[in-house]
């Protein structure tokens, strides 16, 4: 049975002047532990699908169902990390980790002992009493991960989280979630800009199309590439010619939107 | 060989800074003491007004036998008393309006217009009406040291409640932090260099508001000791008076200054 199911979500946003709609008729499920991308042109809607599966927008038409109960605010097995890190710049790291604890009342020892191995697993154990502002971008982007991580969301909602690295970082960065995730045996959703991406670290990628944001097209990740971590998967020989199937089908969208 | 070069030209660095510092208080003291020779001379020779503008050696004189009388302390301490209350308050009930504001938005929207005519409105003119309905006091002086910085504080506060980037608050959300926690969490920890920078603002206020309040109750405070000065025509109380005014509230602001280098030397 599906973790999460979309039954023709629709959102549209009202404003004085005019309604636009961002999202229509968006069907899918995921299963638990499947690893999901969204690609698509930019104002497509991506963001705010996953606002709407975390529970912070109520769609305008449609349900969204987490184990076959119908969502109306952010579920406590889905943990949602935003675009940039938003660290708390007055909280030290170790209590912008435990923030999540703190509000899903699982503030107990345990718990926290459990977000500081995290912070140790992903190599910033020196960092706990510091501050956001002291750290780098890359350092941040993996604070903010562990954040999510620590209320331990059965699934991932992620909102290009890579965006605002350098390629070697984010090559680094890919694997290294790519794997905890694995390891933890979590469900993902990635939105992002990068087509390699998207085929390096998913199982799936959806497409979507703009104005109003519909999914497009739908791929399978061959077994081939699943099985490696994204910076192998990018040197393995399927991935040009998955890359250039999307690739060909992304152009469509475009000449579709300029029609 | 390299690094003993790097660490001369550090060190005559270092020494220039401390040169040009040690350059600029010299000239500050020195308009400092100018200042006060000069006022003295001129006022010894009949340059100036000795009756209107008084001396430093007469100021000084009139300070010792106050202070020696024990009569000044009470003054200085209840004028200190009502300024401080007036800041604190002000700069408090000014931030939980701003909370209000923040939590209602329909609140806010109807009392926008409230509050902007409040905010034009010279406070200090409220001062007769405030003493005819506290009564001539203690109480309506601090209402007024309140009353001058409150509304602009509001203000204040609440446009940096609103400017707070929202995706923090979706952090907070996305966690099942309700309203209050957000508030908690985010939106006031977000804006407190605002606040203590309002704190700033009204020391300055909170001085202005307790000084006319204490001209128009007459009782007791530095601003009675001027008005009562300027009444039986004796300057030299007028002038001391304002130059302990002067030093406490540079003393106030730096104090202040102290706690916002405190509070928030951890963001970029
Ligand atoms: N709060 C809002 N009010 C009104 N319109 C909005 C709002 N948020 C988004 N939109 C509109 O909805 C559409 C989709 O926006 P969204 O942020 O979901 O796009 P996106 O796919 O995430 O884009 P990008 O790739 O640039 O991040 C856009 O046309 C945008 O203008
Ligand atoms: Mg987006």
């Amino acid at each position: 049975m599906a973790f999460l199911q979309l039954k023709s979500v629709g959102q549209t946003y009202f404003s004085k002047t005019s309604a636009t709609t961002a999202l229509e008729d968006i069907t899918l499920s995921v299963n638990e532990g499947e690893f999901i991308s969204i690609l698509g042109p930019s104002g497509c809607g991506k963001s705010t699908l996953l606002s709407i599966i975390a529970g912070l927008l109520l769609p305008t038409v449609g349900s969204v169902m987490v184990n076959n109960q119908r969502i109306t605010q952010p579920h406590p097995k889905i943990g949602y990390m935003l675009q940039q890190d938003y660290l708390f710049p007055w909280k030290t790291i170790e209590d912008n980790i435990t923030i999540g604890l703190k509000l899903r009342n699982q503030y107990s020892f345990e718990h926290i002992q459990g977000a500081f191995t995290l912070l140790k697993e992903i190599g910033l154990d020196h960092t706990r009493s510091k501050y956001p502002s002291e750290l780098s971008g890359g350092m941040r982007q993996r604070v903010a991960l562990v954040r999510t991580l620590a209320t331990h969301p059965k699934m991932l909602l992620l909102d290009e989280p890579f965006s605002a690295l350098d390629y070697q970082t984010k090559l680094k960065l890919e694997d290294l979630v790519s794997s905890t995730l694995k390891e933890h045996g979590k469900t993902a959703i990635l939105v992002t800009h990068d087509i390699g991406e998207a085929i390096a670290m998913s199982d799936t990628v959806i497409l979507l199309s703009s104005n109003p944001g519909r999914i497009f097209r739908t791929f399978k990740i061959p077994e081939t590439l699943r099985a490696l971590l994204p910076f192998e998967a990018r040197q393995h020989p399927d991935f040009s010619a998955t890359f250039q199937q999307i690739w060909e089908e992304l152009e469509h969208i475009e000449q579709n939107d300029n029609e | 060989m390299n690094k003993t070069i790097m660490n001369e030209k550090h060190r005559e660095y270092l020494q220039s800074l401390k040169k040009e510092k040690r350059n600029i208080r010299f000239v500050q003291l020195l308009i400092f003491i100018s200042f006060f020779l000069l006022w003295e001379i001129s006022s010894v020779k009949g340059w100036i007004n000795p009756l209107l503008f008084s001396s430093p050696t007469k100021i000084w004189t009139l300070f010792l036998e106050k202070a020696s009388d024990g009569s000044l302390y009470l003054h200085v301490i209840f004028t200190l008393g009502e300024t401080v209350l007036g800041f604190i308050l002000g700069t408090l009930l000014g931030t939980l309006l701003a909370a209000l504001l923040w939590w209602s938005p329909f609140l806010s929207k109807v009392l926008d217009p409230y509050l902007v005519v409040l905010n034009a409105m010279p406070k200090v003119a409220l001062g007769p009406i405030l003493i005819v309905a506290i009564g001539p006091n203690f109480g309506s002086i601090i209402a007024m040291g309140i009353l001058i910085s409150i509304i602009i504080t509001t203000l204040v506060v609440y446009t940096a409640f609103q400017n707070v980037d929202a995706n923090y608050v979706k952090v907070i959300r996305s966690f099942g932090g309700n309203k209050k926690q957000c508030f908690k969490e985010v939106i006031l920890p977000a804006c407190f260099p605002n606040i203590i920078s309002s704190l700033k603002v009204n020391v300055g206020l909170s001085w202005v508001g307790v000084i006319v309040g204490e001209f128009l109750v007459s009782k007791q405070g530095l601003g009675y000791m001027i008005i009562y000065g300027f009444q039986v025509f004796n300057f030299t109380l007028v002038l001391m008076s304002l130059l302990i005014i002067a030093i406490m509230a540079t003393v106030m602001y730096q104090g202040v200054e102290l706690l916002e280098r405190k509070l928030i030397k951890h963001r970029s």
